[in-house]
């Protein structure tokens, strides 16, 4: 049993990644995440793990530290707020693009734009469909407490390095700055050349000797038969995360007439809602995706011929309710209620706009 | 149990500790507990508040619409969140600098005069843990003793010279709760 | 036909054999254009590598542009980074492997253009690195088109009737700017146009490579390089292009040779 703690979610994220044993962090200030990275400069991880935590100039020298970090077989990571995801975006492409593990945190915030510093989830899109340009997905996490923040880097590196690929943990600004009680892991030791080698000495650029050929980290592939080639591989990947990855969580779903589908911190309002309508006789459910990329399409699917409706709650303009949507595939009627901008909508206005599909 | 709390006033008020020294102490006594803040640009002078929810269940939303109890420290955020105490819930408040004195009769109103009482004791910081003493007489959620040991957690090393006086504010805020109104039982 | 081969034969003998290409560099045809510094500049790198002896520590950046095929031709470990990001790219490799002797390679439009702030902070950071810039005063990969580093007055696709600073500012001298960079440890402007020169750039590229060894801040080494077909000169009018034109804006020589500044100039007097 690990160490008790109460933490805010930034916080945590910084612990996590210094018990974890994580090679470096490379980031950029921007509300509302920074105590991430001030976590890190207090807790000076350098003299006790030998973990490198660099502010870098922008965020696109950010991910680029990472994706440095990266192609050395090392485990690293970066973490933002939206605006901030953006510039990183052409980096996340090559991570991508190059089969980089990685661990990247967005702590969302309102925009378009400069938009606000108030929470959001207008970046489900961005996270689960790319971001970037190219065709490429990334792994996306949803936490929807400080533990989940927690254990999700410890989680995302596992993943980053079974696929090789960038795995986004998409927060919000609520999950960020909250403190709940989390349960820390012992500190694990950074990996070692050895456990390098032995992991990503096929690839990682370690130094070339003399029994091996040059390793050379790239997306680049002039021959556009080779270019598609290399995309296929990329899609198989990403369809065996379909297959092994997906999590989600399902409450009060099996008697639901409605069903309400959240993420993040959307869900744990939801899950206020669905106590309150069920203390008025509603049967309503609610399923949680934790993978939204893995989207858990299934088990929408398992419910839809039981439910009246499903409605997508988020703090956004209606993004996930398109991949519902897609899961139910027109069984069932799907709706989405959700505040825009920073506005977080309270269990109450959920239920209102629950009670409008009766 | 579960008690549902905002507490609201002016950035620097000491709004953020003292939900924190609160959490803390639901952590000591084994309690979930939640504590969300508004957070920004507003660090001093500006609208500030923190909602804290201790509980024995695994709590859901950290964000509500109702709240058992409101601890309200200015005028803005008496505009704000008077009407955001739960039916026959508990609203708490300084009536220093309040020109709107909440008016509902289905709730209890309580006051402490914190802004006052911590000038007598010649200390301004001493105001938060004097509103949290009054809240705690009024709703004794946790426990005084795990109060002391929720602020050395909470507080840095350097200032545990302090806690006699924040113990004696807690103290002060007990003594000085006074009862406006007093709910009907529905 | 059979003469001619005993012939060639006959020269290529091994007691024949004054000069080898570094066993570094492998047998595939450079695409470089003939007459490009490219080719040279990265011979020099692989010979650098080679006598030093720091194969297996050495790890390259390339970037985009003409240099980005690098990676092919020199037997080392690369990582290909986006256009302008070498000096971050390369800076985490350093920091999270100290014991590596890293590099960038990267054009004018890389590094003076698209990636100034990558390029100035890592300097400005006085990271343990060597930046080798290849300055041609043109984009190469993408056609002719004008670069940060442009003549006034030269002309380029995107700038057909010569490049005016009204409309397209100045010829920019970063490597004057990195010079004067507290982090920076050694910058110098070389080039490979003459025998003499390309001992000269060789000499620089080493002392660069050494200067990683000692841990005491950047070493950079501009080359200021031709581009034939950009400039749609021959390989032999670029040279002599490149003397009138390019070295009276970019002379050659030493713009630093210290060791990055001591914090102490900087500190602030009290807290």
């Amino acid at each position: 049993m690990g160490e008790l703690r109460l933490m805010k979610g930034n916080e945590v994220i910084a612990e996590a990644a210094i018990r974890c044993g994580c090679d470096g962090y490379f980031g950029y200030p921007i509300t509302p995440q920074s105590e991430v990275m001030e976590t890190l400069m207090t807790l000076r991880p350098w003299e006790t793990t030998g973990m490198v935590v660099l502010q870098a100039e922008s965020e696109i020298a950010s991910i680029h530290m990472v994706y440095g970090g990266a192609g050395a077989g090392k485990r690293v990571m970066t973490s933002s707020s939206s605006p901030g995801i953006s510039l990183m975006a052409e980096g996340i492409s090559y991570l991508a693009g190059s089969e980089l593990p990685c661990v990247i945190v967005n702590v969302q915030r309102g925009g378009p734009g400069l938009g606000t510093i108030q929470p959001s989830q207008a970046d489900y899109n961005q996270a689960t469909k790319g971001g970037g340009h190219g065709d490429y997905s990334l792994l996306v996490l949803a936490p929807a407490s400080v533990q989940e923040m927690h254990d999700f880097v410890i989680l995302g590196f596992e993943l980053a390095f079974k696929y090789r690929n960038p795995v986004m943990i998409l927060a919000d600004g609520v999950i960020g700055q909250m403190m709940e009680k989390v349960t820390l892991i012992e500190q694990r030791p950074r990996w070692t050349n050895e456990q390098i080698q032995a992991l990503s000495g096929g690839w990682a650029t370690t130094g070339k000797t003399a029994d091996r050929k040059k390793h050379v980290i790239t997306s680049l592939e002039m021959d556009a038969l080779m270019m598609e080639k290399y995309n296929l591989r990329l899609q198989a990947k990403y369809l065996q995360m379909k297959q092994d990855e997906v999590r989600y969580e399902v409450i009060d779903c099996d008697d639901a007439e409605y069903i309400l589908v959240a993420f993040g911190s959307a869900a744990r309002i939801c899950q206020k809602t669905v106590q309150i309508a069920r203390a008025k006789g509603v049967k309503v459910g609610l399923i949680r995706p934790i993978t939204l990329f893995p989207f858990p399409d299934k088990i929408i699917a398992h419910y839809a011929s039981n439910v009246k409706c499903f409605i997508s709650v988020e703090f956004n303009a209606g993004q996930m309710v398109y991949d519902i949507r897609l899961a139910v595939n027109g069984v069932t009627r799907v709706e989405y209620f959700g505040r825009m901008g920073g506005v977080v909508p309270t269990p109450d206005e959920v239920e209102d706009a629950l009670n409008q599909y009766f | 149990m579960t008690e549902e709390i905002i507490i609201a006033g002016f950035g620097g008020q000491g709004i953020l500790s003292m939900g924190k020294i609160l959490a803390y102490s639901g952590v000591i006594q084994d309690q979930e507990v939640a504590w969300f803040p508004s957070y920004g640009p507003e660090m001093r002078g500006g609208t500030a508040n923190v909602t804290v929810i201790l509980s024995d269940e695994k709590i859901s939303s950290p964000i509500l619409h109702q709240f058992d109890t409101v601890i309200i420290l200015n005028q803005q955020s008496m505009t704000k969140f008077e009407s955001a105490v739960k039916p026959v819930g508990t609203l708490l408040y300084d009536p220093n600098g309040i020109i709107h004195h909440p008016t509902r009769t289905d709730i209890t109103i309580l006051r402490i005069e914190a802004a006052r009482l911590c000038v007598e004791m010649g200390n301004a910081m001493t105001f938060n843990m004097i509103v949290l003493g009054a809240f705690l007489k009024a709703k004794p959620v946790v426990k005084l003793e795990n109060v002391k040991k929720g602020l050395e957690k909470s507080l840095p090393e350097r200032y545990h010279k302090l806690i006699p006086l924040n113990l004696e504010a807690l103290e002060i805020g007990q003594r000085n709760l006074e009862v406006v109104h007093t709910a009907n039982a529905l | 036909m059979a003469c001619v081969i005993e012939k060639i034969n006959e020269i290529i003998a091994p007691e024949n054999l004054v000069y080898a290409k570094s066993p570094l560099t492998n047998d595939d045809i450079m695409h470089y254009c003939p007459g490009c510094s490219h080719g040279v500049v990265q011979r020099l790198i692989a010979e650098v590598i080679e006598e030093m002896g720091i194969q297996e520590q050495s790890i390259g950046v390339t970037p985009v542009g003409c240099s980005v095929f690098a990676y092919k031709y020199i037997d080392i470990d690369w990582q290909e980074a986006a256009h302008g990001r070498a000096p971050a790219v390369a800076t985490a490799i350093k920091r999270l492997m100290p014991e590596k002797m890293v590099f960038s390679y990267q054009g004018d439009g890389d590094l003076a253009a698209i990636g100034t702030a990558e390029t100035l902070h890592a300097v400005n950071r006085g990271e343990n690195i060597v930046m080798l810039f290849i300055n041609n005063a043109i984009y190469g990969m993408t056609g002719g088109q004008m670069a940060p580093t442009t003549l006034v007055g030269q002309v380029t696709s995107t700038t057909p009737f010569g490049r005016n600073v009204d409309i397209n500012g100045y010829p920019l001298k970063i490597t004057d700017l990195i010079a004067q960079l507290p982090g920076a440890a050694y910058v110098t402007r070389q080039s490979v146009h003459t025998a003499a020169a390309v001992r000269r750039a060789k000499k620089a590229i080493r002392k660069a490579f050494e200067i990683q060894r000692l841990n005491c801040g950047t070493a950079f080494v501009e080359i200021v390089a031709t581009c034939s077909s950009g400039w749609k000169l021959s390989p032999v009018e670029s040279n002599k292009w490149m003397e009138e034109n390019m070295f009276p804006h970019y002379p050659l020589g030493d713009l630093k040779d210290s060791k990055r500044a001591d914090s102490g100039l900087y500190r602030i007097k009290s807290k």
